[in-house]
């Protein structure tokens, strides 16, 4: 396994560098708003990366609880991670996006708003798992991130059930996109889902590792306090 | 429209914010590493 992680990683690096020549290069320039649209090769892959993430702690989540399985649990934190990574991303890009075409930065429109919500759960999740001792976290986040989850179908649908300020979803939407830039979206999104898997499988590696040092610590503090008790009673003895 | 500029933010954005992403992870690993190894388990 040690072996296949660098593979990937420069398979991914020549993913990644490949979809941004698409992005760049091979896509054509959108009439209205010229080049500022090749952001949508960057904002949209990384929309439906953050919801394939969170459809993974979903996953993960409800495993952990009918499982107790701690594999699941850690699985539900890096996917939850990860996700929360590359839903900022989308936040960032999208006003950036926005400015010089809407001519604003941000509005209060729905498909923004549910988005932010989303983020906001999933950041209070990490938070959740951050700072809280109880042996009963992985359950309370594991029940947070399937309420979370709902939001999901809720940000993708919202254009569809209200008015909204977003363009229509490229999928499903009904509108047309030209086939170069669905080729270069497609290769975006398959290389920062590439990138998403590495950056995971790392991130697990560190949760292992982290869980092996709290088990470590919890031994020694056991070690350390079974000897202090043991001192009074050897005395008692002499 | 001059939006060249607000292309390269975006990109330039979406790497920082994953160059920061896996410092942190890179920080985190080190960390642990000597965790391990002055709790004497370290390999």
């Amino acid at each position: 396994m040690k072996r296949l992680f660098p593979i990937l990683a420069v398979i991914t690096a020549a993913l990644l560098a490949y979809a941004l020549y698409q992005a760049l290069v091979v896509a054509p320039t959108e009439r209205t708003m010229g080049d500022v649209q090749r952001i949508f090769y960057y904002h949209v892959p990384s929309a439906w990366t953050a919801f394939l993430l969170f459809m993974v702690n979903l996953v993960a989540s409800v495993v952990y609880l009918i499982r107790r399985n701690p594999k699941a649990d850690a699985v539900a934190v890096v996917s939850a991670e990860v996700g929360v990574v590359f839903c900022t991303i989308v936040l960032v890009t999208g006003p950036i996006w926005a400015r010089p075409v809407w001519g604003i930065w941000w509005t209060w429109d729905v498909r923004l708003t549910t988005t932010l919500v989303l983020w906001l759960i999933y950041v209070s999740y990490l938070v959740l798992r951050r700072f809280s001792d109880s042996a009963q976290t992985p359950v309370l986040a594991a029940a947070l991130a399937i309420f979370g989850a709902l939001d999901v179908p809720l940000v993708y649908f919202s254009i569809w059930f209200f008015r909204t300020q977003h363009p229509q979803p490229v999928i499903g939407g009904g509108g047309s996109l030209d086939p170069r830039m669905a080729h270069a979206l497609l290769w975006n999104w398959l290389a920062f889902s590439c990138f998403a898997f590495l950056v995971c499988w790392s991130r697990y590696r560190l949760e292992m590792l982290q869980r092996e040092v709290e088990e470590a610590h919890a031994m020694e503090s056991l070690a350390g306090a079974g000897a202090a008790a043991s001192v009074p009673l050897n005395r008692s003895r002499q | 429209m001059n939006s060249i500029k607000y292309l390269f933010a975006a990109y330039i954005a979406t790497w920082l914010i994953h160059a920061v992403y896996l410092g942190s992870l890179v920080r985190r690993f080190s960390r642990l590493r000597q965790q391990l190894k002055e709790l004497g388990k370290g390999k």
